[in-house]
């Protein structure tokens, strides 16, 4: 199908999936609390800190990047990869072959939606992050201005991941597990769990050239002010050069693995 | 007592062999458990890399917490969850009618329905962990202190389990919120850390009305001989009284249950 007529359908689905999302607000809401792991990395260098700042982190220091940590990561989550795996177990992606819209298009219309609401969430880290650590914030205004296409290349590039791991289960049941693996990878190597400049030189060298940081540790570095602004531009620049191979790799596995569907019981 | 036993082992075993029918899941939740061990012990190898103790735990000391959370999650999310998620699904689809027909305890029967076996791979984690930190401390417990350890181990199974049954209980009122198990789950995750890592209102919040921090650092002190009688004893009776709190909340549910089809 052409590209306007999609572009046509876009808003309608955006709709559709924001009111899908208002109506379940309750599940949402959990599965929104759920996402404490920042806070419980917060409350160890916390402890740690108060004997004295660890590598130019002072106990605000952590605060700030831990809190931006967990708004980054509230903003910027999908859940694509479980929904597209039960869907292609169940044979249930058979339903959404028919309508004249590309899947994955439908996917993200589905859960970009849900970025409003996440916002909503997100308000309170926000106001307790403005309060309580607004001196370690970074003061660059293009920084600032780097920060919106920064979040929005992460939560693409989340989104592409999940439906590119999502596409395997067209070729592998344990999709799921795959995805699971690289969760747990993920959260050492993007920031997630200790920031990127606590580890040894070593590990860190390996971080900076992987897209795990621009998921998640990118973003945060920017809030922070980290970067000059040149650099900035620089990182994001490799950050929409992932989002670029993950997509036309999502769309090559995607057309590859349709050709070998026949949904369980057509 | 029998009959319970009897009931106990034949679900065991249902379970069990239900789940070894999948022998490649087996292997790849396996190396998934052994993954998360590792992802686990990240931010403590960094912390201690720059610091000799936090908060008077040394690393040794601190990788014994560590080793009660792995095992106490291995439990948590490999027996306790997958029977009451089960629960929760029963309730929603009419289906618990089934199980409260059946001439046994409900509680009883859903708390052993599935299993995960493989997450046995989570107790052999922890042992290593165990093993490697005292290696580290140049002693080993006696016999004194691993029995105090397993009295609070077993204290730290129930409550555990008398939270899972009250998430679920909420089911039986707000049938919608099916991921409130999940959430516990991922709240459980504060265990990891020693409870003085903790100040103010959290060391509150996780001593007395969540006992989450206790759980594993009460263990870890027995075994390192360091809990006091006084404080053991309260525990334990604190753990009771919250068991007994828990089954009384499910029996009054269970009552306000109505099938989906009535």
């Amino acid at each position: 199908m052409s590209l306007r007529a999609a572009a046509r359908a876009y808003p309608a689905l955006l709709r559709a999936g924001f009111a899908s999302a208002v109506a379940y607000r309750a599940e949402f809401l959990i599965w929104m609390f759920s996402t404490n792991m920042p806070l419980i990395m917060l409350a160890l260098w916390a402890a740690v800190a108060r004997s004295g700042p660890v590598a130019g982190y002072t106990q605000l220091g952590f605060a700030a990047y831990y809190l931006c940590t967990l708004l980054v990561r509230l903003l910027t989550g999908s859940w694509v990869v479980w929904e597209m795996t039960m869907e292609i177990r169940q044979g249930t992606l058979a339903l959404r072959l028919l309508r004249p819209i590309h899947p994955l298009l439908a996917y993200s219309a589905e859960n970009l939606a849900a970025v409003p609401l996440r916002g909503v969430v997100a308000l309170p880290v926000l106001s307790v992050l403005l309060w309580a650590a607004r001196g370690q914030l970074g003061h660059d205004p293009l920084l600032w201005l780097m920060l919106w296409p920064a979040l929005f290349g992460a939560w693409l590039l989340t989104f592409l991941v999940m439906a590119l791991i999502g596409t395997l289960a067209l070729y592998v049941e344990s999709a799921a597990s795959l995805f699971e693996a690289w969760l747990g990878v993920s959260a050492v190597l993007s920031g997630y769990l200790v920031p990127l400049d606590l580890f040894p030189q070593a590990v860190q060298r390996i971080a900076l050239a992987l897209p795990f940081r621009f998921l998640l540790s990118f973003p945060v570095e920017l809030m922070l002010g980290k970067h000059s602004a040149g650099h900035a531009l620089l990182l994001l620049g490799g950050q929409w050069l992932y989002v670029a191979a993950a997509l036309v790799a999502t769309t090559l596995v995607w057309r590859a693995g349709l050709r070998r569907y026949s949904a369980y019981g057509g | 007592m029998r009959r319970v036993l009897a009931i106990v082992r034949a679900q065991l075993r249902a379970s069990v062999a239900l789940a070894l029918q999948y022998r490649l899941e087996f292997l790849v939740e396996g190396a998934l458990a052994i993954l998360w061990m590792a992802v686990t012990l990240v931010p403590v190898l960094v912390v201690f890399g720059t610091r000799g103790a936090v908060e008077g735990w040394t690393f040794p000391e601190m990788l014994l917490v560590l080793g009660w959370f792995v095992a106490l999650k291995g439990v948590l999310e490999g027996a306790v969850s997958p029977s009451l998620t089960a629960v929760i699904e029963h309730v929603r689809k009419g289906t618990l009618d089934f199980v409260l027909l059946k001439p046994a305890d409900a509680q009883l029967l859903v708390s052993v329905a599935k299993l995960e076996p493989w997450r046995v791979v989570d107790l052999a984690g922890a042992g290593l962990i165990f093993a490697y930190a005292f290696g580290k401390l140049g002693r080993t417990p006696d016999s004194g202190q691993v029995l105090a350890a397993a009295a609070m181990l077993v204290g730290a199974l129930l409550v555990l389990y008398s939270i899972a049954i009250l998430v679920v209980s909420i089911a039986f009122f707000a049938v919608r919120v099916d991921n409130l198990l999940y959430l516990f789950q991922s709240v459980f995750d504060v265990a990891r850390w020693p409870s003085t890592i903790f100040r103010g209102f959290l060391a509150v919040l996780f001593t007395y009305v969540l006992p989450l921090a206790l759980m594993t650092t009460y263990p870890a002190l027995a075994l390192l001989g360091r809990l006091r009688l006084g404080t053991a004893l309260g525990a334990l009776a604190g753990t009771v009284a919250f068991a007994a709190f828990a089954r009384t909340v499910w029996s009054l549910s269970i009552r306000k249950y109505t099938s989906a089809s009535s």
